[in-house]
């Protein structure tokens, strides 16, 4: 009787447990096949060695870093248990090491141990000077990676850092596997093709075929620290085409489940969703569409000189000038025209996380034709009767150049209409993407010499800090003949004061303290009016409506939590 | 005839190699860069020691013989090693890499011949399918309503521009009937009906687009010949001679007209490998054609180089290959 009750329990549990290991099991991979589409293809799964978004967000389903930001830009931690700080002694009182502990247990989807030694490994990957490393500057002013014990990784510092969490947060620098990577470091890291399409990971899949600018498939890791994710199967990735038919694919005809970066005119997006099929995603970073005013004279006359502090400009050094023409700006028609719901009116070139957004410059939002007349007329600039003001024989006829970009062009038309309203003269240029941002040494037109009254496009920073951001205007950040014309400073604006906050801020740890600063330094450029910024565009992606799980990341890859999906 | 083609086939060497500089050259000198269109967040720095990495640094004469190297030595040393599987030397040779995708060059290539050929291809054959029959009628029935439609569509395939077609048949045939896929699918495997199905439903439109294309050129092309022959005496004489009305277009003065026909075909069959580079962006085909415009737009200077110079070749190559057709076809012509 004992016996066969002992059986019929033995008999009843491992039912109950075949039952749990197979509900687990097929928890994983239960909602089948999904599909995403970049209309720009991913040509590598390796963020190092290229600093594409596609590539990155690509490469973030499978290799993954010790913390993310979510979606509200807070850190979270991934292969970690908790995110080291100075309170929990993660990070030392001096602020010049970092040490992370990784989760127990972890494993790569080969089904090796994952250890601190491929954190450490990596580390010198990307630090090594012939690798030519696109996240080099994550790994800025790191003097040392070492491995305390096999899940314990401590980053060494140079000087004292109030933000340590440059290296292993966010997608653009995850952790690769020492092993697989062996021989791929330094000069040899390009010619490792078979572990740069094919990346062993931590994440939820593993890639199954890659085709380079094409497509990759990918199957779900059986590896991963979670049985019971992710919820997909198998993935494909396709890359091709442009931002409409992306759209197009996922709220018209339902081919796909999810679509990246929809740089579309509004009616045409609000148009297709009318249609029911997905949802139309956005999220605001710090990304800031703004006129960068040539502070120097960019005259050709100067040969070599041009565009350097050697000479001021002869009327964009009047305050009043660069005053007008932000006043006389419509900002609403011109986010309406442009973006839509994908964007907003800012008055900052840092609007956004939302502790750094000051309050000091609201007022922008209205155009003020009239004000922006008054303001010229008391400083001097008669308006001749070509209706183009002039002083002391210097007449305001601007070059305004920006790239190739139908919004741009757009906007450079209505804001060219604009200033002929306030006695200003333009001529409009536009420029090549890829000549405008390429930084090419001996292109007249790159965005750093700025051979031109003023330019416009849009910039923003990686992660949720803005100390290195609000550091691109320091005064040794000018571009010049001398560096190689490689600097962030475009206006070549140059301000002791502003320089001393920039150095403030670098010693400085307290959040509401760096807040304060970051807002202070935002102000000191908005008043200078030095930078005008225009729009706070957001990042825009569509998703069918049978897929849940979708939060839109502005902070990270659009895929941080593909783990998270399902149907 | 036969010491005309080893003498051609002579001279396509200094050819190549004075096309293959011309094409280095110009786009060296071009003002573009491959960390154009990396995101801002690199600073500039970084970008520089990117482009040192690429060899950018170097002088330009030097990069042009490190590329000829590169790929007339050890990309045919490679593909010999493949074929028979053996290993020259130490088999670790620098190959022309891809800046973008940090890989082989030639790997890229054949990874998108499968569908080029596919999609091209076919709309290639299928346009002359189209085109011939089309020439044919026109000609015979010379102004007629058939020929006056014949002209009309024609004229419509040959001005209106692929993009708006391709946008035009997704519009019906993806979004309004459902009955296409819009996007193609390079990973689809035929091993089964179902699949092979799935692979004709994937190939309709962009292949109509093309054919639709080629076939207005090919149709008058084709009406132009047949035209020209219908006057001549001989046709006459076989009328006169009792052959069927069939027979006498179809056997006599079709095959007349074919010769130039036939010439114009294989002058077009480079194009096919030059992939329709706006057709495979709207249907996202991922074919050679969109391999060379993300090559231009990402100046990624290897690949552009090694693709222009892949299409030079074979331009060159079917020139050659249309002259000594014409000769074989037609016999009045004979080479010295």
């Amino acid at each position: 009787m004992k016996i066969t009750n002992l059986f019929m329990a033995a008999a009843g549990a491992s039912l109950l447990a075949s039952t749990v290991i197979a509900g687990s099991h097929e928890a994983r991979g239960r909602d089948g096949h999904a599909n995403i589409i970049y209309w720009q293809a991913a040509s590598i799964m390796n963020p190092y060695l290229s600093g594409g978004t596609k590539d990155i967000d690509a490469s973030s389903m499978v290799i993954e870093p010790l913390a993310h930001y979510d979606e509200n830009g807070n850190m979270v931690p991934t292969l970690v248990d908790e995110i080291p700080t100075v309170a929990n002694g993660g990070v030392s009182a001096d602020l010049t090491s970092i040490t992370w502990k990784l989760s127990e247990g972890l494993k790569w989807s080969d089904g090796s141990a994952v250890t601190a030694n491929d954190v450490v490994f990596t580390a010198n990957y990307c630090m090594d000077p012939n690798g030519g490393c696109q996240q080099l500057a994550k790994f800025g002013d790191v003097t040392g990676v070492e491995a305390l014990d096999d899940l314990t990784v401590k980053i060494t510092f140079g000087s004292a850092k109030p933000f340590p969490y440059g290296p292993f947060v966010g997608s653009t620098t995850p952790v690769l596997q020492a092993a697989q990577f062996a021989n791929c470091s330094g000069a040899a890291a390009p010619t490792c093709t078979e572990a740069n399409f094919n990346p062993i990971g931590t994440g939820p899949f593993v890639v199954s075929e890659f085709r380079a600018n094409d497509t990759i498939s990918l199957t779900a890791n059986t590896e991963y620290r979670d049985p019971a994710k992710p919820a997909f199967e198998s993935l494909t990735f396709k890359g091709g085409g442009d931002a409409a038919s992306a759209a197009r694919a996922v709220l018209e005809t339902g081919e796909f489940d999810y679509a990246w970066n929809l740089q579309i005119a509004p009616e045409i997006l609000a148009q297709m969703e009318a249609k029911g099929m997905g949802t139309v995603l956005s999220g605001f970073g710090p990304l800031v569409e703004r006129l960068m005013i040539n502070l120097t004279d960019p005259s050709a006359s100067l040969g070599d000189a041009r565009s350097t502090v050697a000479n001021p400009h002869p009327f964009m050094s009047d305050i009043a000038v660069r005053q007008a023409l932000s006043m006389a700006i419509d900002r609403p028609l011109l986010v309406e025209v442009g973006y839509g719901k994908a964007g907003k009116v800012t008055c900052n070139v840092l609007p956004s996380p939302a502790i750094y957004d000051s309050p000091n410059n609201a007022g922008c939002e209205v155009q003020n034709i009239d004000g922006a007349n008054a303001l010229l007329d008391e400083a001097g600039w008669v308006m001749g009767s070509d209706g183009v003001r002039a002083k002391d024989g210097v007449r305001l006829s601007i070059l305004y150049q920006t790239s190739t970009n139908a919004v741009r062009q757009d906007f450079q038309a209505l804001i060219k209409q604009w200033w002929s309203q306030i006695g200003i003269e333009t001529e409009l240029k536009n420029i090549d993407a890829a000549v405008f941002f390429g930084g090419d040494q001996s292109s007249p037109d790159t965005f750093q010499k700025l051979f031109a009254d003023l330019e416009m496009y849009a910039n923003n920073f990686d992660g949720t800090d803005p100390e290195a951001y609000m550091g691109n205007w320091k005064c040794s950040e000018i571009p010049s003949p001398e560096n190689a014309w490689l600097g962030g400073n475009m206006p070549r604006y140059c301000n002791a004061d502003y320089d001393a906050l920039v150095a403030e801020m670098a010693g400085t740890a307290d959040i509401a303290e760096r807040a304060r600063l970051a807002i202070a330094m935002n102000d000191m450029l908005m008043q200078s009016y030095s930078i005008i910024p225009l729009v706070h565009r957001g990042n825009v992606a569509a998703a069918a409506n049978t897929l849940k799980g979708v939060k839109l990341n502005v902070w990270d890859s659009d895929l941080w939590n593909v783990a998270d999906w399902s149907r | 005839m036969f010491n005309y083609t080893i003498r051609r086939l002579i001279f396509t060497i200094p050819t190549l190699l004075f096309i293959s500089f011309v094409i280095f050259f110009i786009l060296d000198t071009a003002p573009n860069d491959p960390t154009g269109n990396l995101p801002l967040t690199i600073p500039p720095e970084v970008r520089e020691k990117i482009r040192i990495s690429l060899g950018l640094d170097k002088p330009m004469f030097f990069r042009y013989l490190l590329w000829c190297q590169q790929f007339f030595i050890n990309e045919p040393l490679n593909m010999i090693e493949q074929w028979f599987n053996i290993t020259i030397g130490d088999g670790d040779r620098l190959r022309v890499q891809s800046w973008a995708t940090r890989s082989p060059v030639v790997d890229l290539v054949v990874e998108r011949m499968p569908q080029t050929l596919w999609v091209v291809g076919m709309s290639y054959v299928v346009g002359i399918i189209i085109a011939i029959p089309i020439g044919v009628i026109s000609a015979y029935k010379q102004y007629s309503w058939f020929d006056q439609i014949g002209t009309f569509i024609s004229m419509l395939g040959f001005s209106v521009p692929t993009f708006f077609t391709g946008l035009l048949l997704i519009v019906i045939f993806s979004v309004n009937l459902g009955w296409f896929p819009s996007i193609y699918d390079t990973t689809l495997k035929v091993d089964s009906w179902g699949n092979f199905w799935l692979q004709v439903k994937q190939m309709i439109m962009p292949v109509m687009v093309l054919a639709f294309f080629n076939a207005a050129q090919l149709s008058r092309f084709m009406r132009a010949s047949m035209l020209d022959n219908l006057q001549q005496d001989y046709v006459r004489t076989a009328r006169a001679k009792g052959l069927k009305e069939r027979v006498v277009v179809l056997t006599h003065v079709l095959r007349n007209s074919l010769i130039p026909v036939v010439t114009v075909i294989a002058l077009g069959v480079p194009q096919v490998f030059g992939g329709a580079i706006i057709t495979e962006q709207i249907f996202k085909v991922n074919g050679l054609g969109q391999l060379l415009i993300i090559g231009i737009q990402g100046a990624d200077i290897p690949l552009v180089q090694t693709l222009t110079f892949i299409f030079a070749v074979l331009i060159v190559l079917f020139n050659l290959i249309a002259d000594i057709l014409y000769g074989l076809l037609d016999p009045r012509i004979r080479y010295d």
